[in-house]
């Protein structure tokens, strides 16, 4: 089994599927000759052609929208999308589209692309390439939303996603492209959208999160006692997401803690703990909590780090929940 | 029923200093006098100067990605010139700093910017333009809205607005273009066609001949002018400018230039772009012109071009220490500019740092300590 990174994995897959199946074809700024700014699609092109890896005009409602034309054509488009902060102009072809057309059709138009955007902060980057928009898309019927923070996570679930029949938006936490290798298996296989990972089992309390800030959280938990029983669950799917996984957990831990770094209104922390009051009342023990993004912009760089779930506010919020 | 021509065009390219420094006095008649030549050139050396130290910053870990300007100066500075410092306003992109500077805005905010830090955008009073505009393509509708609150109050003012190439594929500078024929507002869209966005060359972009024939079917005159070249930049700009300011309407004026660094530098430009056609640009590089030029004039020599590059070294290492030492903003500084009043609970995330509600309320859950207690 190669060893690879998140940036690795996910071109490895895309090489893969690619080779699998002729429908699927990337799109997206800077994805070809020069792969990816990421270097997510490096080789690609050399590989299939420019027919299939295609460097589109700089234009995200463009990608968008003929990649719903493809789709609708019988083809598998993977379009990229630079950063999350530039999906505005792709995001009225995206939900207005691409999420309605099986709605609007009765069934008869479907649109199986999975749009790829780096997402979150932590990189030291300019504005709008920093953001955590996944609830957004969350909230859109239609939409599937996932985001694996780990390389053979990231292998499943991508080929799960193009061959999805509906769309996916495909969130890879740029924080950890790069920051850890692990064995990813070279067998086909895919992850069912819509199952979480519990990376660590524990008594005490359920942490729930996804992205980036699984790494975070896990720092937390090196800052507790020993003694302290954390259950980690690593969510992977935001939509559909894993509710059962959830509840079963925290039936049993009676607390729980959801991070993220999204802005703590509206983001899918409040949709998780809502759906845990409803199913889990007379377990819990404690007000479930959120560690989460300020109800703020993104600030720039420089406060990047006080603005998201650093493993010191995770770690307090746990010890609260455990002792109130 | 006939089958004739219902619209013709052409599009004007327009030069006037060459790349070897020789003048086309006609075209130059009433365009910049050497006293001007001299003072644009001079603050060229020294605006290269910061730009080349900011790409050094950022090596050295003292900045974070910095989009180098290299090679645009002339675009930027002519067109900057021709407006009227104060009064016009400037809507930028982030490749024509120049311009910014030329209009009062302190070099150091620049770096402020990309060193992650939004003091850089917190433009001084009196100094008329927007901050640096991340989305790429979104920012000429600003320009048009502005410009067009000028027509309103009568006012006769204009807006500019700088984009690259690549943005002309985004259809807001397609919407933009068309508000500002339509509303016929005094605005001038200046696209800075420096052949690469990215790694996508123009002819990839687009299929067009020019990015300038975009503007006719907008109904807007449009014109390509070398961009490199401070006399044709500043003519064609004043001549939209005049035209605007007498109720004329908008223009489209397309600076045919080239992006001599990496995208930024996050970007490796080797991977994508043939050395030998960076090299045929480098002899096209503003700089060399404008000092070919001025030699020949016998304006200027070695020993002055020395003592411009000292005076551009002193004033830039001061812009640098401004810079770096203005210490990292309070934490508060997140939550203070996201409203005129900050709604109640955003007080409270303030002043406590924290989004749980546990966190906020100690007394309220009841606890005293922080001894973990486990059920
Ligand atoms: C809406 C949007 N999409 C993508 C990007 C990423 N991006 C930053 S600069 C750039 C290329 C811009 O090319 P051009 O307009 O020619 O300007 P240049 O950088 O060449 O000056 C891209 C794709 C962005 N900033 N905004
Ligand atoms: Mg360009």
């Amino acid at each position: 089994m190669p060893e690879m990174n998140l940036v690795q994995a996910i071109n490895s897959t895309l090489a893969h599927e690619m080779e699998r199946d002729e429908r699927v074809v990337v799109l997206g700024e800077d994805v070809g000759l020069n792969g990816g700014v990421f270097r997510v699609t490096e080789g690609l092109q050399a590989r299939f052609g420019a027919e299939r890896v295609v460097d589109t005009p700089l234009a995200e409602s463009g990608i968008m929208g003929s990649a719903v034309g493809l789709a609708m054509a019988g083809m598998r488009p993977v379009p990229e999308i630079q950063f999350e902060g530039f999906l505005g102009p792709a995001y009225d072809q995206l939900v207005n589209h691409a999420a309605r057309y099986r709605t609007r059709s009765r069934g008869a138009i479907t649109i199986p692309l999975t749009v790829r955007v780096p997402v979150g902060g932590g990189i030291h980057a300019p504005e709008l390439h920093s953001d955590s928009p996944e609830a957004i898309y969350a909230h859109h019927p239609g939409l599937k939303v996932v985001m694996p923070s780990t390389p053979s996570d990231a292998k499943g679930l991508l080929l799960a996603a193009i061959r999805d029949p509906d769309p996916v938006v495909f969130f890879e936490p740029k924080r950890v492209y790069r920051s850890f290798k692990e064995d990813v298996s070279d067998e086909d296989y895919t992850i069912e959208i819509g199952k979480a990972k519990v990376v660590s089992e524990g008594e005490h309390v359920t942490v729930v999160t996804w992205g980036a800030p699984v790494f975070q959280c896990l720092a937390a938990m090196d800052e507790l006692p020993e003694d302290v029983s954390v259950e980690l669950i690593d969510l992977r799917s935001i939509y559909p997401w894993d509710i059962d996984c959830v509840v079963e957990s925290v039936r049993k831990t009676g607390r729980c803690v959801v991070v993220h770094e999204a802005p703590k209104t509206c983001g899918f922390g409040a949709e998780i703990s809502s759906t845990i009051q409803e199913q889990c009342f007379l377990h819990l023990q404690a007000p479930v909590q959120r560690v989460a993004g300020f109800d703020t912009v993104m600030p720039y760089y420089k406060l990047e780090l006080e603005y998201m779930p650093e493993a010191p506010r995770i770690a307090e919020a746990i010890r609260q929940v455990l002792a109130y | 029923m006939p089958k004739k021509v219902v619209y013709e065009a052409a599009i004007e390219y327009l030069q006037i200093l060459d790349e070897n420094g020789n003048l086309d006095k006609n075209l130059a008649k009433d365009t910049l006098t050497d006293e001007e030549v001299l003072s644009l050139y001079e603050q060229m050396v020294t605006y290269r100067h910061l730009d080349e130290v900011a790409f050094k910053l950022q090596r050295s870990g003292r900045m974070g990605t910095y989009p180098q300007n290299k090679g645009q100066e002339a675009a930027a500075m002519g067109t900057a010139f021709a407006a009227k410092k104060g009064i016009d306003f400037l809507v930028p992109c982030y490749r024509e700093n120049a311009a910014l500077f030329m209009h009062g805005l302190p070099p150091h905010y620049i770096l402020l910017h990309w060193m992650g830090d939004e003091r850089g955008n917190q433009i001084p009073e009196g100094v008329h333009c927007t901050p640096l505009s991340i989305p790429i393509g979104t920012q000429m509708l600003h320009a048009a809205g502005i410009a067009w609150a000028y027509k309103i109050r009568k006012e006769p003012r204009c807006a500019l607005t700088y984009f690259g190439d690549g943005a002309t594929s985004e259809g807001d500078f397609h919407e933009a273009m068309n508000f500002a024929s339509v509303l016929q507002a005094p605005c001038i869209f200046i696209c800075q066609n420096n052949q690469w966005a990215i790694s996508v060359p123009r002819e990839v972009q687009m299929n067009s001949e020019t990015v300038a024939q975009k503007a006719l079917a907008y109904g807007m005159p449009g014109i390509q002018v070398d961009g490199n070249d401070l006399f044709a930049v500043y003519k064609a700009t004043r001549e939209a400018l005049d035209r605007a300011r007498a109720g004329g309407g908008p223009s489209f004026i397309e600076c045919v230039t080239y992006r001599l660094a990496d995208h930024t530098t996050a970007d490796d430009a080797r991977r994508y772009r043939d050395p030998k056609e960076v090299e045929a640009w480098v002899a096209k590089d503003p700089i060399i012109r404008h000092r070919r030029y001025l030699e020949s004039k016998g304006l200027w020599d070695d020993a002055k071009q020395a003592a411009a590059e000292a005076k551009a070294k002193t004033i830039v290492s001061e812009i640098v220490k401004t810079a770096e030492s203005i210490a990292k903003p309070a934490i508060t500084d997140i939550f203070d500019y996201t409203f005129a009043e900050l709604p109640t609970d955003l007080i409270r995330q303030r002043d406590t740092m924290r989004t749980s509600s546990l966190g906020q309320n100690p007394e309220q859950a009841g606890l005293t300590g922080s001894s973990v207690e486990v059920a």
